[in-house]
């Protein structure tokens, strides 16, 4: 064990820094969920490609700089800490993209990661349905094979920033016959084919992140496809690994937060009455430590050549509602400005709290209800019975 | 960076993991309640064999030279296995105490020779606990007075016996007079040695509590397997389930806390005291949230002195309180985080470095 960065890590560390500082955009931009925000967020995804720092860990073929996932965790910790933009490829870069280096094919990797590292292609995943969500092994819509095309018929939902996203990665039914697990498989569909409509859903804020989607009778090349027919369950769950796991939310977001959190306290320390407030700052302070800390940790034993396995759900649980409890604490001090929105006048430095207080709210939800996260540990990492 | 343990720390520790497993059952444990002691030499003799006691010890007085690092996953077994004799006490605070004075003081370093020869015992004071644990099978106590520290041997002190609710524990309130012969370090030496014991001291009830926790678990997964009610195990509920998840997140989130701790005592103490609260906060709430849902998850059963589970619920009752309570290690955590010029963020996990 050694907790200290090597010198090469250093000098890493103070590379990023300084691109960020020079290449950071001056004016926040605005919520992806618009279009205009989502075009700037699309062009700053080109800024970072263009130094290649899109996707650090990525071989250097496809835009990435091969780096290690403790050099990852720094490139995070910098880029959190420089507030640099949301990354609006996430579903993209964080989970297809680790997901096409494990399955894809080397005409998929070449084609579909390529442009998704360089930010010219956005990406929204279509797995649930509305009667699919967390048992998503009920998934309906179908694609069924007709020469070197499927034929796709059904509809997805929840599916996030798909209003503007170019390409939505899918489960669909290829087996018509099959059941549950059985028969599914992992299929690219563009956005603009004819047969897909695309309909917003307004989100709690009231901006339409999220989408439903309408397929009818939509055609795409069999080579579409990730993996073999009727793969596409187990692809999906290495795909939610990596959702629950590591890469969707770095320590660093939570720790920032939790940073922020600090300074807004002692800002207002002398007006808060509840005492219980401060410890809950000292303990989101520590949990978002603890999860850093546990992070480096499995970032270590992964270089070592260890695996991730049902911990991603332990982790999913502890960001989570780590994120929620810091939410709820900032609005606990905020007190009665805590329900302004930041363009009402008497605001203040309400800030966006308000907002990552309604987005915690999903936490819990998205990547796998905590529930079903609470289940899968109980039997699967601990042993308890299932029937 | 590297947060991992080496292979050789990791083979190490399961190798003492299959002796405790052979050696500390509920059962001995328990013959242990009905003795004089409530120690076994046997068993200690055992451990001195094995290497256990002379870890820490430094190699100029003829032990391995390790550190705390080296011996935390240790001290997570002995959790796990619940074992009365004060290996933890005595390899992570009495021995580097003594090995801080053995440059000065002979007497240190011939007790150092001894302890890893297994010849001697020696129980420490802290003002953090009211009471010295194991006091009347020590042949010395290390004790504070303000900021002395004091050497004595134990036909110099007198010793109440004190019951706690955990059978296995021994505490005594100590009734002694120190002079300057006794006194090994005193005014700004012996408060940095009193802080540094106490780090030591929490870091051991921590990695002892991940341990317990654990274990705690282990025994209801098992039970709610075994036990049918409504005709199915009543494990298949998922209001236990959820009980027993919720204690293995809470588990995890301590290990790294504690590890970090580990590292911290031995390789940057300037930062000790914050990542030793951390760590001994969050394992007292991993083991009492297990305890918790453990008896509940037992029913009637775990509320009862015929079931194993309250060796190790009262075990950890007890320590979440030793060597500073959650209240003290909170403090401690507030007044560093809430300092205005402690340096936090993303980028200050491991303190600053460029
Ligand atoms: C912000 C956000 C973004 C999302 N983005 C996407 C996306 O891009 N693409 C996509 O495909 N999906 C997306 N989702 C959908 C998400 O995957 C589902 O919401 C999730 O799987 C739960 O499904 P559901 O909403 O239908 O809830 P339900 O499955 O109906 O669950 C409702 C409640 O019942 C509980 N419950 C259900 N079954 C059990 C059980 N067996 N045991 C215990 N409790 C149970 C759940 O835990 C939950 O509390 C997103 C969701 C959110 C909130």
């Amino acid at each position: 064990m050694d907790l200290s960065y090597t010198p090469e890590q250093i000098a890493f560390r103070k590379e990023v820094r300084t691109w960020l500082e020079d290449n950071i955009p001056a004016e926040p931009l605005q919520s992806f969920d618009t279009e205009e925000g989502f075009n700037q967020h699309r062009e700053w995804e080109k800024t970072l490609a263009k130094g290649n720092w899109g996707m650090v860990t990525w071989p250097k073929e496809y835009g990435g700089r091969g780096c290690d996932l403790v050099e990852w965790l720094i490139f995070e910790e910098e880029y959190y800490k420089a507030k640099a933009p949301l990354r609006v490829n996430q579903n993209g870069i964080f989970l297809l993209g680790p997901t096409l280096m494990e399955y894809g094919t080397p005409e998929q990797k070449e084609r579909f990661i390529t442009q998704m590292a360089s930010g010219e292609e956005m990406w929204a995943q279509g797995w649930s349905e509305p009667g699919a969500g967390s048992d998503m092994a009920a998934i309906r819509s179908k694609a069924i094979r007709d020469g070197d095309e499927y034929v796709i018929n059904g509809q997805k939902v929840w599916s996030t920033r798909a209003v503007f996203a170019d390409w939505v990665f899918c489960i669909f039914r290829t087996d018509p016959d099959s059941e549950r697990h059985k028969g599914l498989s992992f299929v690219f569909v563009p956005l603009d084919a004819p047969g897909v409509t695309v309909r917003p859903i307004p989100q709690l804020d009231g901006l339409p992140g999220f989408a439903e989607i309408f397929f009818d009778d939509v055609r795409v090349p069999v080579s579409n496809r990730l993996g073999g027919e009727g793969e596409g369950w187990s692809i999906a769950m290495a795909t939610a690994g990596f959702e629950r796991g590591l890469m969707l939310r770095s320590p660093a977001r939570f720790q920032e937060t939790a940073k922020r959190l600090v300074s807004l306290y002692r800002e207002h320390a002398n007006d808060i009455m509840d005492l219980s407030i401060e410890n809950a700052v000292v303990k989101c302070f520590m949990d978002a430590e603890a999860y850093a800390l546990s992070t480096y940790q499995t970032a270590s034993r992964l270089i070592k050549g260890g695996t991730i396995g049902s911990e991603s759900s332990v982790n999913k649980i502890f960001w989570s509602e780590l994120d929620q409890l810091m939410h709820e604490t900032a609005m606990s001090i905020l007190a009665s400005r805590a329900e302004l929105l930041p363009s009402s006048p008497a605001a203040g430095d309400v800030g966006d709290w308000l907002d990552g207080f309604m987005f915690a709210q999903s936490g819990p939800i998205y990547a796998g209800t905590n529930e079903i996260q609470r289940n899968i540990i109980a039997e699967r990492l601990l042993g308890m019975p299932r029937k | 960076m590297d947060f991992t343990f080496t292979e050789d720390q990791l083979l190490f520790c399961e190798s003492v993991k299959d002796f405790l497993q052979g050696e500390v059952t509920a059962e001995s444990i328990r013959k242990s309640w009905d003795t004089d002691t409530g120690r076994s030499s046997a068993l200690w003799a055992q451990m001195v064999e094995l290497g256990l006691t002379s870890m820490l010890v430094p190699e100029a007085q003829g032990g391995l030279g390790m550190n705390e690092l080296d011996f935390v996953l240790l001290a997570q077994e002995c959790g796990r296995y619940a074992l009365p004799e004060p290996l933890v006490e005595t390899v992570l605070v009495a021995t580097p105490l003594l090995a801080s004075l053995a440059d000065n003081d002979p007497r240190c370093a011939s007790l150092l020779e001894k302890i890893a020869a297994g010849e001697v015992m020696i129980a420490v004071g802290h003002a953090a606990n009211n009471l010295v644990c194991d006091a009347h099978v020590a042949d010395y106590l290390l004790l504070p007075k303000g900021d002395q520290v004091h050497l004595v041997a134990k036909d110099q002190v007198v010793l109440v016996a004190q019951q706690s609710v955990d059978p296995s524990r021994r505490l005594f309130s100590v009734e002694w007079q120190g002079n300057d012969e006794t006194c090994l370090a005193s005014g700004a030496e012996g408060v940095s040695l009193l802080a540094a014991t106490l780090n030591r001291g929490a870091l051991g009830a921590a990695a002892q509590m991940v341990g317990l926790a654990e274990q705690m678990v282990a025994m209801s997964v098992q039970y709610t397997t075994d036990r049918l009610q409504f005709g199915k195990p009543i494990g298949v509920n998922q209001a236990l389930k959820h009980h027993m998840a919720n204690c293995a997140v809470k588990t995890e989130f301590a290990k790294a806390p504690l590890y970090r701790a580990a590292y911290t005592v031995t390789q940057d103490p300037a930062r000790a005291d914050f990542a030793v609260s951390h760590a001994k906060v969050v394992a007292g709430e991993a083991a009492l949230l297990a305890a918790k849902n453990s008896i509940q998850s037992f029913g009637a059963m775990g509320y009862t002195w015929e079931c194993d589970l309250h060796i190790w619920m009262k075990r950890s009752w007890a320590l979440d309180k030793f060597w500073g309570h959650a209240g003290f290690h909170k403090n401690r955590l507030h007044q560093w985080l809430l300092n205005p010029n402690a340096k936090i963020g993303a980028e200050m996990t491991f303190g600053e470095q460029v």
